[in-house]
């Protein structure tokens, strides 16, 4: 069982990430809300809670690290970053706009934080790979993790870099696939089966855990056990495009569309509703 | 002036980066190299008999070796990533651009089995287009050593550079035409043979046959200055538009297609101060299988055909 107050805190953080995250792409004109929203919880978990991680140190040789592998998600990764204090959370405000740093999809040479460049699906496990590699190399402790996507995983790469995690043994690296089961063209069963997901990771010599991606508790859990584990692990976390704001629930069209002044009002009043009631 | 000529003595390239590999691996604990199940042919296997813990064949897989030759270079590793040109860009071009050169990490892509001597293996493998791929990436260097040892002094600088390098060689054995080894400078060319008469511009081991083309003119009475253009990427501007105002006349020739490598480079750099130009090189078509110095030949990268071509332009200058 976990501390209730710490269950709470991170409610309250994922929240705020999911608010920045509608307000950022509001104001941006563009943007992915639907994938964004379906990771709060997880990266408020990482990043609040489970990550060895400084912000006032970025480049801290010993920090975990997180890839974005499904990089247009990035205006939730910004503000997880912005909220834990890496940039002013003022900036969220610039999300894409000429001459401000946060970039569309992650730019590691432009924003603290950010581990690594991401934005063309499919190569951020690879990445991952590497950098377990290199904590294998170094001796160091440090986790990687890796976000993917589920439609993600229709690119060939994916494959080739799970079957290397599991060939080097690396049981430092912990993927995460945000299971919310819509891609750009429609349900991910329908465009290209995924299933049976826990299968095909197992047989490339995973161990998987599925959960509930927005239950705090079953996050926390499901990372303490990958990190029992002695094989890289994939984290299924079933989750909900839109998660938290009514009209974009398993919705399709927002997945790379952002809300209409209306709907704007209508989602942060959503949210903000949501906040009373967990602090009430 | 570098020293270089014509001996009998021939070296192929690739041993040469397997032997500058073995010593940077020994100085610097950094240096880690993938490969992607062409280890033999690359001779990158050598340095991963030695360095068991810092070599990782990655299989036929070569767009997850550049993802995962990405994330070894975020945590300060220097990687070396090679295959065959064929593979090690075209393959995985998007990887390169995406995980490589935008965030500008640094991995150094060191490709072998570049150009038409590949020989028997025929056009699939016959990598005519690399240079042009890697040169419009932005942060991305591109390199084609003349000979081994030139490997040996290139391997060294592109490991101490930090950021993204491409280098190219060929399969085939190829004449030793520097007797020693020199300071490489990345994106400096070095001046082979004065001449004031036209100049020949190389690149890669297609340098050998240019300096026997001076030969060549030299006995008809032409006088023709070779450069030898190791870095395609950024070019030596200023040794060709030098070479433009004080010859007049502009060869380049190299084991490549003609639309992007260093033809384009040179083309691009006197774009403001033309003078007569002609660009030697695979025109635009594939290639196909065949003995290797029969091809070179055939596809007109031989002495022969780059002093002929030389001819032409100096015509074309005294028109």
């Amino acid at each position: 069982m976990h501390d209730k107050e710490l269950i709470k805190e991170l409610q309250r953080k994922a929240l705020l990430i999911r608010k920045y995250v509608v307000d950022s792409v509001y104001r941006a004109g563009s943007g992915h809300p639907g994938g964004s929203l379906s990771i709060a919880d997880i990266l408020s978990c990482l990043y609040f809670h489970e990550m060895r991680h400084d912000p006032k140190n970025p480049k801290w040789p010993d920090r975990d690290r997180l890839v974005l592998s499904k990089g247009h998600a990035s205006p939730a990764l910004y503000a997880a970053l912005a909220i834990a204090g890496y940039f002013p959370v003022e900036e969220l405000k610039n999300l894409r706009k000429t001459g401000h740093f946060l970039q569309g999809h992650p730019c590691m040479l432009k924003v603290p934080g950010v581990d690594m460049s991401t934005g063309s699906l499919g190569q951020g496990l690879s990445v991952g790979v590497g950098m377990a590699m290199a904590a294998k190399l170094d001796n160091k402790d440090y986790r990687v993790f890796v976000i993917l996507g589920d439609g993600e995983t229709d690119e060939g790469q994916v494959w080739e870099a799970a079957a290397s995690a599991s060939h080097y043994s690396l049981d430092n690296i912990i993927a995460i696939l945000d299971r919310n089961g819509l891609q750009i063209d429609g349900h991910t069963e329908e465009i290209l089966n995924l299933e049976p997901t826990q299968w095909r990771w197992r047989a490339f010599g995973w161990d998987v855990i599925e959960i509930d991606g927005h239950n705090i508790e079953e996050i926390l859990d499901a990372i303490h056990e990958a990190d029992k584990n002695d094989k890289p692990t994939l984290i299924i976390a079933y989750t909900i495009k839109g998660k938290g704001v009514s009209f974009m629930e398993g919705s399709l069209s927002f997945h790379g569309k952002p809300p209409s002044e209306e709907q704007y009002v209508k989602a942060m009043s959503e949210l903000n509703q949501a906040e009373e009631e967990l602090n009430g | 002036m570098v020293s270089a000529k014509i001996t009998e003595k021939m070296r192929n390239l690739r041993d040469g980066y397997s032997s500058a590999l073995i010593k940077l691996g020994y100085e610097n604990e950094d240096i880690v190299v993938l490969d992607a199940d062409l280890a033999l042919s690359t001779k990158t296997k050598r340095f991963g008999t030695i360095f068991p813990d810092r070599f990782f064949d990655c299989g036929i897989s070569e767009a997850h070796m550049m993802g995962m030759a990405a994330g070894l270079a975020t945590c300060g590793k220097i990687a070396f990533a090679s295959s065959f040109a064929v593979f090690a860009t075209g393959r995985c071009y998007d990887q390169i651009r995406q995980s490589i050169a935008y965030p500008k990490l640094n991995v150094k892509i060191v490709a072998t089995h570049a150009g038409i001597s590949v020989g028997g293996d025929g056009a699939s493998h016959q990598m005519l287009e690399d240079m042009a791929l890697m040169r419009v990436l932005p942060n991305m260097r591109v390199i084609a050593p003349a000979d081994a040892i030139e490997v040996e002094d290139v391997i060294p600088v592109i490991a101490s550079e930090p950021g993204p390098f491409y280098v190219r060689m060929g399969r085939a054995d190829a004449p030793v035409i520097f007797s020693r080894h020199n300071k490489f400078r990345v994106g400096k060319s070095k001046l082979l043979r004065k001449g004031g008469d036209i100049t020949i511009i190389s690149t890669g081991t297609v340098t050998a046959e240019a300096l026997k083309a001076h030969d060549i003119l030299k006995k008809d009475g032409i006088d023709a200055r070779v450069i030898h253009m190791p870095t395609v990427k950024p070019v030596d501007r200023k040794a060709v538009i030098k070479a433009a105002r004080e010859t007049g006349a502009i060869v380049t020739c190299e084991e490549h297609s003609v639309i992007g490598g260093l033809g384009g480079a040179v083309s691009r750099a006197m774009s403001e101060e033309p003078v007569p130009m002609r660009r030697i090189g695979i025109n635009d078509v594939f290639g196909e299988s065949g003995d290797a110095m029969e091809l070179v030949r055939k596809y007109g990268l031989s002495a022969e055909s780059i002093a002929k071509n030389a001819k032409d332009m100096l015509k074309k200058k005294k028109e």
